[in-house]
């Protein structure tokens, strides 16, 4: 750990202030996520609770963000919300990466028929609009968190397929795989321990990067009505809910949707400092 | 010539992607576990009524036939009737996708129109104020989901300054001409209907900067970093020399090179504002082809969503193969490259 920060690599990325402030608000939105149920002073209003006498007020001392229709504090629903999210980002990046590095791999190192089989596969997942892949996904499955996930998966992969099918095609030549190639190495080994190893500068990038990404179009989904379902507090739905009761209670919407913005923009920031100081190019 | 065997290359190419579009969705519809008829037709529809809808749907067939009877459907410009409106899929499509395209088209207009200037701006005076703007516009654009856009800019140019319509897409009081294209505006603009151009325009510009907000920044860093690049190449400290006005040089010896990447963006940015368009009408009551689809997959709508699916993104791959060709056109070194490869 102190090796880390001794590096020249830290001190590069040290260096570029919006990096830093990236990296503040991913750690501090994990911070309150991890640690919801100790954070915020109303632990149940994150599930079905209903305290009418409180309801709809504005942001005040004792509620920072407000209160929704039912008297809910809007804070703790944004932070419990939050939990949701990145949950959901890690499930999708867990099931997307590994198919999709896996078949970028196999069509840019064997070439031929299965290269073909598995670009075109990809090139159609990609003439879907992805919002309306996931979108079709979640119609013919029922909406909850768990198809969510497998629809903005089925989604993302082909990204990573492509991303890893280009570096591999420039790896292959290397001096180090004709070698692995001489001894007799697996195609296994080859594949990932001399390929994919050198592509992990661009993968853990494009991972930081997506992992916001992957927030948002999920929160989009449930904007929609078709992800999370309630009384789970989720980003998208509650910017949904707040959009009907727009000007008067105005935080009801505002306030989800820059918690959206702002984990977004966390991941982004430090994915382009990650960029800068890995020097890949995606 | 060379140029019509790259254009017939692009076409074949676009047909075998569309194909596997139709085979994807259509697995997708049919592959998934539960049975489709039951799922629209809800619990409490009876055994009987269920297989009467099979029988519609041609679900008791093997899937190759099914595939085949959907396949001869789309080729008679034919996609099932829509279990939600019991209309024609295709009737329904077609009355509410001139909505969206409308809103698309001006979202795209908005892109290129803000965007370009704003890049060629920002890179004549790098590091300037108004290279500082667009990277914060591009930063906010991409990080801001469309409907938060949405949110954000109806609250301020609708409730707060109370300048712009709230929702829909004309004012119930304006008499609609009868529709050409369907496209309010160029409707209008044909029939030289002003004040429902005027009226239409209000309702569009809100909408269309939520959906365009993504592509505003992206349009103006791309277009930026290549204008700072053309910016110093030697021609144009040639035509610098001759004492062209900068204005003539900016817009004839920096844009046009410039300009090629950015169109690329721009194919790749319309289908993710396909794709937002669902939000964003969402949030102004925009009454589009994304609320259509949210009320067929809502309601297990299976050629609904197939038939919406499949429109969306034949327009997403048509939009990008007229960019394709655009730039194509404007580089001679991509269409000839094409040929000699």
């Amino acid at each position: 750990m102190i090796a880390l920060f001794e590096s020249e690599g830290w001190r590069r990325f040290a260096a570029n202030p919006l990096s830093l402030a990236g990296m503040s608000i991913v750690v501090a939105v994990l911070f309150v996520a991890v640690f919801a149920p100790f954070i915020t002073p109303y632990p149940k209003h994150a599930a079905a609770f209903v305290d009418i006498l409180n309801a709809s007020q504005a942001p005040s001392a004792q509620h920072l963000f407000g209160t929704d229709v039912v008297g809910r504090d809007l804070l703790t629903r944004v932070i419990f919300g939050y939990r949701v999210s990145l949950l959901l980002s890690v499930v999708v990046l867990v099931i997307a990466v590994p198919i999709g590095v896996t078949l970028g791999l196999v069509a840019g190192y064997f070439g031929g028929l299965i290269e073909n089989v598995i670009m075109r596969v990809t090139d159609v997942f990609l003439a879907i609009p992805p919002l309306v892949l996931a979108m079709a996904i979640i119609g013919f499955l029922e909406p909850t968190l768990m198809n969510a996930m497998i629809a903005v998966s089925a989604m993302w992969w082909p990204w990573y397929t492509r991303l890893i099918y280009n570096m591999t095609r420039s790896i292959r030549t290397e001096d180090y795989v004709a070698a692995a190639q001489v001894v007799g190495s697996s195609k296994a080994h080859i594949l990932f321990r001399e390929i994919l190893p050198n592509c992990g500068p661009s993968l853990l990038t494009k991972m930081t990067l997506d992992f916001g990404f992957v927030i948002l179009i999920a929160s989009s989904l449930s904007f929609l009505g078709l992800g999370v379902q309630p009384p789970t507090p989720d980003l998208g739905s509650m910017v949904a809910d707040g959009g009907d009761y727009l000007p008067d209670y105005w935080w009801l919407a505002v306030f989800p949707g820059v918690a959206i913005l702002l984990v977004v923009l966390g991941f982004n920031l430090l994915g382009d400092g990650l960029r800068d100081v890995l020097d890949v190019e995606l | 010539m060379r140029f019509s065997l790259f254009l017939l290359n692009r076409v074949v190419s676009m047909a075998l992607v569309l194909f596997g579009v139709s085979v994807l969705i259509f697995a997708i519809a049919r592959v998934i576990p539960g049975d489709p008829a039951r799922i629209a037709l809800g619990p409490l529809a009876s055994a009987e009524q269920v297989e009467r809808l099979r029988e519609r749907l041609h679900l008791n067939e093997p899937l190759p036939v099914q595939y085949y009877e959907f396949l001869k459907g789309v080729f008679r410009g034919d996609l099932g009737i829509s279990l939600y409106t019991n209309r024609a899929v295709v009737t329904d499509l077609l009355s509410f996708l001139p909505a969206t395209l409308e809103l698309v088209l001006v979202a795209g207009f908005l892109m290129v129109a803000v965007g370009v200037p704003l890049g060629v701006m920002a890179g004549r005076n790098r590091d300037g104020p108004v290279d500082n703007i667009s990277r914060i516009v591009s930063l906010m654009g991409v990080v801001t989901p469309s409907f938060v856009w949405a949110i954000f800019l109806m609250l301020l140019f609708s409730f707060a300054l109370g300048v712009l319509p709230v929702a829909g897409r004309i004012s119930e009081s304006v008499q609609l001409p009868e529709p050409i294209t369907g496209l309010i505006l160029l409707d209008a603009l044909i029939r030289g209907h002003w004040s429902v151009f005027g009226d239409a325009l209000a309702h569009v510009v809100l909408p269309a900067l939520a959906l365009a907000a993504a592509g505003i920044g992206q349009a103006a860093r791309l277009t930026r970093a290549n204008v700072a690049e053309a910016f110093n190449r030697q021609y144009v400290e040639l035509a610098r020399a001759f004492n062209y006005g900068e204005l003539k040089l900016a817009a004839v010896y920096v844009l046009r090179p410039a300009l090629i990447p950015t169109l690329t963006i721009l194919g790749l940015d319309f289908a993710a504002m396909l794709g937002n368009a669902f939000l964003v009408e969402a949030v102004f009551g925009w009454p589009g082809v994304a609320r259509y689809g949210v009320q067929a997959i809502l309601h297990k709508d299976l050629n609904g969503i197939v038939g919406t699916v499949l429109v969306i993104s034949m327009l997403f791959l048509v939009v990008n193969m007229v960019v394709d060709l655009t730039v194509a056109f404007l580089n001679p070194r991509i269409r000839l490259g094409a040929q000699a490869s």
